[in-house]
Parts: structure tokens; C-alpha cells; sequence
């Protein structure tokens, strides 16, 4: 792993990745909303090892703006080796209920900024024969519930197009990673409850570089337990399912 | 929500609060009412200092914000774990000056607690190799601290166990290595007069503690096995790995007992034929044997632990540790091995813990009729001059506390004087009457 290009690259987990392979002497290609955060991190990866960093602000809802970022990429590494796709909020579910204008918001994030980005990304890769796509969706995507069916059906809309692209991909040997981190202790969750299924962001982090070290092109459930909690979610029978308060 | 330190014990409710940049912390500090409100790291004091109704994550504070290649001077947020310092700069021949048992400590927590490791009585504490750190006030001002720059609440801070403010941001002199590898010398010492005169005889050795078996009575009592260890300066600089095991729920309690603690002290004395030996070891093993199992304080039960550790002054050592190591071993409360190590002398800090002579550090499950002879415990270390360390510390009364920090006024009007005693109180400075 050499180039490595990362999208929400201030998420915690993003930050966690990218300082395990700053060690390794990686270049990279940070893009996120937040300026001032990526040059701290910037900062901190050069500190670390990493060969070379270069930073660019993005709102990834602006879509005009993806085509150039990718170009600028694509133009400064000579092949890219991995793309991590880690941008995403988490809407309030009740306020989606009652704000379609906010819903349609949240999609545009949380999914349709990622197809759009990965489209570009994926193309380019294929051409170039090589190289990972991973990105980061959720648990929360293997089945709707109440509490967070808005956020679920967006992630469940990027792993059906991640589903696609790995199959599309294979034969040209680019990796298509679906990451599926259950709970995990990030600013995002600041306000849950913690308990013994939480994660921490390196735990995840580590998960998700020994997968694209590996070469894998899987789903990837993070911490792996979350394979087997989602397995008896995905099976509950939808006339009991419907009944619970999930 | 429920929140727990590394004892398990005791549990609190506490409202969570992680802010993402300095900006962020200093204006919830302005707006802040809460009285109870606390710094936390990684959570590794083991019962209430870092408890609160409102505890301060520092896990945004976790970037290298710049090094000095030349000198060795790290700057970092105070989130940063020594863990991660340990991996990054181990490769480029650097180490950190001091460290605890374990590397799952901020940088934060390391000068709150104002740690100390295994050559203390050459090296001194964490807080020695600190140059400065930058601090959020009650007030919201943010503050460069050094023995330059308002001193006096640098000495507060420096083992204040947060009691001052928020540090940010931590100025650190790290040390120069040639090898990842230490020459360990292990050796064999059958009694606790012994094991002090092993200490005397290898003070120059730099790094230096023994495990003690607590349950040994007689001609044993006190016998260990002393470590004595210097980094090597031949071997790869490579930085640790992760340990695999993990303790995946809490034990039942009943597992450990007098007889399965004696069983396991005996063996792991045993274990050790010769009366000295000599072993090249990575420094992971010998800087942090238990954080190869990721929540060993889970072996103890979810009822909890904790900590009972003393330091005593040198004149009084063998005396000291004699009568209370038989007053633990008749208690047949047992721990596993405990750990016995010699102090130099005691920094300018108004609260650090070691003063010059030993400390001992044991575990014990919490259960009932515990804190009634950790209190015996008390007096003993009282009448020979000794105190108790603030970080593992659960339950000390706070007349234990004032009579053994005569400094606490110091501290305490230093406190007042920055205005931190309206904001920054855990549970454990209440319990102390700070």
C-alpha cells in the first residue's frame, strides 16, 4: 500500500486508518469538510512517517466538486492503491420523519455522495487494473428499525452498489471492501450509551487495514462478532420483527 | 451513563463529553455550571479520580502536533496514549523517559497521576521529562504551564489528578534508544530483607523492580524475584505488538482464593530455577507483561477491584513492609504477586506519591470485610511515615489522605487561587475534602 486516498478523511475511524499506514511511509490524499482538522491530521501523519500529504476541502454534497478532487488525485499519484470512503453523518431519525427536505439531505451524504465519488474512483481503477476501493457503511444497513431506518437505508443503498462494483470489479482485479462497523466510540456516537459492545475506532482501524493488507474483497463486519448479531437479526421473522422496538 | 475506571469499583453516573478541538472544551468550559466535572483519558486509575457527574474525554486530543528530531521533543494533544507514542517513534530510536506498567495511559493521565516506572529512584516521574503543557482553566483561558510559566500550577498539576484543569497539549522529552531489546537480570531473593539489600546493592542499574509473593509466611515472608534491566544497544528497533489475549467478560470472583493466589505465587517463584539468570527480552514483555491481556481486571469479577498501593520512607522499609506483609498474609487475602519497588527521591510536585524509599502494590477482589483491613493497611503506613497512591486509590478516609500530603494546602490554595475548585472536583477529591 502506497497511495491512499481517504474521503471524511477527520472521521475517527478515517484518522485511525491513516495513522497506521502514516508508520508504513504511505502518501496520501485527504479530503474532508473541515480544513483546519486536516491540518492537524496532515500534520500529525507527517509526523508519523507518512511520505507525503496532501489535503483538500470538500462539502461532498457538492457534487460539481467531486470530478476536479478526483482528477487532482488521480493526477498526483501515478496509480492509487487505496480509496477509503469514510464521510457520513448520523441523521435524527425523528426529525427525518417529519422534514422531508432533511431526509433527502442526509441521503445525499451518506449515500448518494458515495456512489457518485466511488463511480469516478471505480472506473479509474479498473483502468489501471489495481487497487482497493473500501468504505465504510453500517450494521445498521442489514435490516430497517425504528430508530434509524433513514441512516440504515442509506447505508443499505451504498452495500448493494458496493455489492455490484465487487462483482463488476473482480475480473479486473480491483478490491471492493464493505465495512460494517457495528458500535463504535467516535464523536458521532458521543451521546449513546456505552456498553460492552463498543468498539474503539483503532480496533476498527485495524480490522480494516488487515483486510485491504490481505487483499480481501469481502464485507467486512468490525468487530467481527457483529458477522453473527447481524446473521440472527437478518433472520428474526418479519411478523416478530415488526412488533419489537429496535 | 454508567462509567467505571480500571477497578471496576466504585461505578458512577457520569454525562459524557468529548469535545473535538481546544475551542470547543474552552467554550463548554465558559458556559460549564457543573461542580463535578473531571478530565479522563484512557480510564487506567483504578477507582474514582477520574469520576465525575461530568466527565472530559480527551480522545480528540490525539494528534503529534510537532517533533524535534534533533532534540527528541515531542508536542502532542493530550489524548495521545503512550502506546501510540511506544509505536511510531520506537522505529525511529526513540523511548518515552518514564513509563507506568502499562501503555494504555494518555499523556494527560500520565501528568495527573504524575507516574512512575521501574527506574524511579534513578529517573524520577513522568512529570520530570516534561517540559510544559499548554492548560484549559475553569475560566476557559488556556494557559502555557512550565517551571518558567506559572510554575506553581505546574507543580499543582503535575500529579494534581486533574484537580487544576484540562491539559491539551504536552511537551515531552523522550529518550534516545539504539535497541528495542532489554538485558534483564532476574534474581532470585528468599526474604523481603533480602530482596531490599538486592535493591541498594543495583541502584545504578536503570531499570529495576521485584515481584513479590504476598502469601509467603515465616522465612519466606517478603520472597520475590527482582528484575533488574538496561536497554541493550545492539537488536532491530521494532515497537511491540498487540497481545491476542483477551479476558472476554468478568470472571466469577470465586476463582481466585487463597489456595488457586498460593498455587499461582508458588508456581511462578518456582518457575525461576537458578538464583540469578540473565535474559535479552523485547521491552514489551518487560515494561508491560499484563497488556498482553486486554482486560485482565476482568479476572477479578464484575464486583470489582482494587488497588492498595504504599510507598514508605526508606529509614522504616524493612520494618514497614514486614509488618504489613504480615498482616496481609494472615489475612489470607491474597493477591497475585504483588510488586515491590525502591523510590529515589521525591520531586517539587505538591501531590506526587513516591518519596524516597519503597512502595508495594497489591490487588485485591473487592468483598466483604476488604476495606476493613485495608484500613489496618492505613494505619500501619501512617505510623511509619508512608501514604498512598492517589491513582489506584478507592476508598481512603480523608484524614489518611491530609495527614500523608502535608502539601494538600499548598495544593489546595492553587486550586482556589486559578478558581478551579468551582468546576474541577472528581468523586475522589470530594471523598479527600479537597
Amino acid at each position: 500500500m502506497k497511495n491512499i486516498l481517504i474521503i471524511g478523511a477527520n472521521s475517527a475511524m478515517a484518522q485511525a486508518v491513516a495513522k497506521q499506514y502514516a508508520n508504513r511511509a504511505c502518501s496520501f490524499f485527504l479530503v474532508a469538510r473541515d480544513g483546519e482538522k486536516l491540518d492537524t491530521l496532515a500534520k500529525d501523519l507527517t509526523i508519523r512517517g507518512a511520505h507525503s500529504v496532501t489535503t483538500a476541502e470538500l462539502d461532498v454534497t457538492n457534487f460539481m466538486a467531486h470530478a476536479p478532487i478526483i482528477e487532482d488525485v488521480f493526477d498526483q499519484f501515478d496509480q492509487l492503491d487505496l480509496a477509503l470512503i469514510a464521510h457520513g453523518t448520523l441523521p435524527d431519525q425523528t426529525a427525518c420523519q417529519t422534514d422531508v427536505e432533511l431526509a433527502l439531505k442526509e441521503i445525499r451524504i451518506n449515500a448518494t455522495s458515495s456512489i457518485a465519488l466511488m463511480t469516478d474512483i471505480a472506473n479509474r481503477m479498473e483502468q489501471q487494473k489495481s487497487g482497493t476501493i473500501a468504505c465504510i457503511t453500517s450494521v445498521a444497513g442489514d435490516r430497517g428499525r425504528q430508530s434509524n431506518y433513514l441512516y440504515g437505508s442509506a447505508k443499505a443503498m451504498v452495500s448493494t452498489f458496493l455489492q455490484g462494483l465487487r462483482n463488476r470489479l473482480d475480473k479486473s482485479g480491483v478490491k471492493v471492501i464493505d465495512i460494517k462497523p457495528g458500535f463504535v466510540d467516535t464523536p458521532m456516537t458521543a451521546d449513546f450509551k456505552k456498553g460492552a459492545l463498543w468498539a474503539t475506532p483503532e480496533k476498527v482501524a485495524k480490522d480494516i487495514s488487515n483486510a485491504v493488507d490481505k487483499g480481501k474483497s469481502k464485507t467486512l463486519y468490525t468487530p467481527g462478532f457483529w458477522a453473527l448479531i447481524m446473521l440472527i437479526i437478518r433472520n428474526i421473522p418479519e411478523f416478530i420483527f415488526k412488533k419489537l422496538s429496535l | 451513563m454508567e462509567l467505571t475506571s480500571w477497578g471496576q469499583y466504585p461505578r458512577a453516573n457520569s454525562e459524557l463529553f468529548s469535545p473535538s478541538n481546544q475551542l470547543s472544551l474552552t467554550n463548554a468550559l465558559i458556559e460549564q455550571t457543573e461542580a463535578s466535572s473531571i478530565a479522563r483519558g484512557l480510564g487506567r486509575s483504578y477507582g474514582d479520580s477520574a469520576l465525575a457527574n461530568k466527565v472530559i474525554r480527551s480522545n480528540q486530543f490525539t494528534h503529534f502536533i510537532d517533533f524535534d528530531v534533533e532534540k527528541g521533543i515531542l508536542t502532542c494533544g493530550s489524548g495521545v496514549s503512550l502506546a501510540d507514542i511506544l509505536a511510531t517513534f520506537v522505529p525511529k530510536g526513540w523511548f518515552v523517559q518514564v513509563t507506568p506498567g502499562t501503555k494504555f495511559v494518555t499523556v494527560g493521565g500520565a501528568i495527573a497521576s504524575d507516574v512512575h516506572g521501574k527506574n524511579h529512584h534513578l529517573d524520577g516521574c513522568f512529570s520530570q521529562h516534561v517540559l510544559g503543557f499548554k492548560m484549559a482553566l475553569a475560566s476557559g483561558e488556556v494557559v502555557h504551564c512550565s517551571r518558567q510559566s506559572h510554575p506553581e500550577l505546574f507543580f499543582a498539576t503535575c500529579g494534581g489528578m486533574g484537580l487544576t484543569g484540562v491539559i491539551v497539549e504536552v511537551e515531552l522529552q523522550l529518550l534516545p534508544i539504539s535497541s528495542s531489546y532489554i538485558n534483564q537480570t532476574t534474581i532470585k531473593a528468599e526474604n523481603l530483607e533480602q530482596a531490599l539489600t538486592l535493591f541498594e546493592q543495583h541502584y545504578d542499574t536503570t531499570y529495576s523492580v521485584a515481584w513479590i509473593d504476598c502469601l509467603a509466611t515465616g522465612d519466606s515472608l517478603g520472597r520475590s524475584l527482582l528484575m533488574f534491566g538496561e536497554h541493550d544497544s545492539d537488536g532491530a528497533l521494532e515497537a511491540g505488538s498487540e497481545g491476542k489475549l483477551a479476558v472476554p467478560f468478568n470472571m466469577p470472583s470465586f476463582l481466585l482464593n487463597k489456595y488457586s493466589i498460593q498455587a499461582f505465587n508458588s508456581l511462578y517463584y518456582a518457575r525461576v530455577r537458578e538464583s540469578e539468570s540473565q535474559q535479552y527480552i523485547h521491552y514489551e514483555p518487560f515494561f508491560y507483561p499484563l497488556d498482553g491481556i486486554h482486560n485482565w481486571n476482568r479476572m477479578y469479577g464484575k464486583n470489582g477491584f482494587t488497588q492498595y498501593q504504599f510507598a514508605i520512607p526508606k529509614e522504616n522499609g524493612l520494618a514497614g513492609m514486614t509488618e504489613i506483609l504480615t498482616r496481609i498474609s494472615d489475612s489470607k487475602r491474597g493477591s497475585f504477586l504483588a510488586v515491590l519497588k525502591a523510590f529515589g527521591q521525591a520531586n517539587d510536585n505538591y501531590l506526587s506519591f513516591p518519596i524516597e524509599g519503597y512502595t508495594l502494590a497489591l490487588d485485591f477482589k473487592l468483598e466483604p470485610g476488604l476495606f476493613e483491613l485495608l484500613e489496618e493497611l492505613d494505619q500501619i503506613v501512617l505510623a511509619y511515615g508512608g501514604r498512598l497512591y492517589l491513582t489506584k486509590d478507592a476508598r481512603m478516609s480523608e484524614q489518611t489522605f491530609k495527614q500523608s500530603y502535608p502539601l494538600w494546602t499548598e495544593f489546595d490554595r492553587v486550586r482556589k487561587e486559578y478558581g478551579a475548585d468551582k468546576l474541577f472536583n472528581s468523586h475522589q477529591s470530594k471523598r479527600l475534602g479537597l
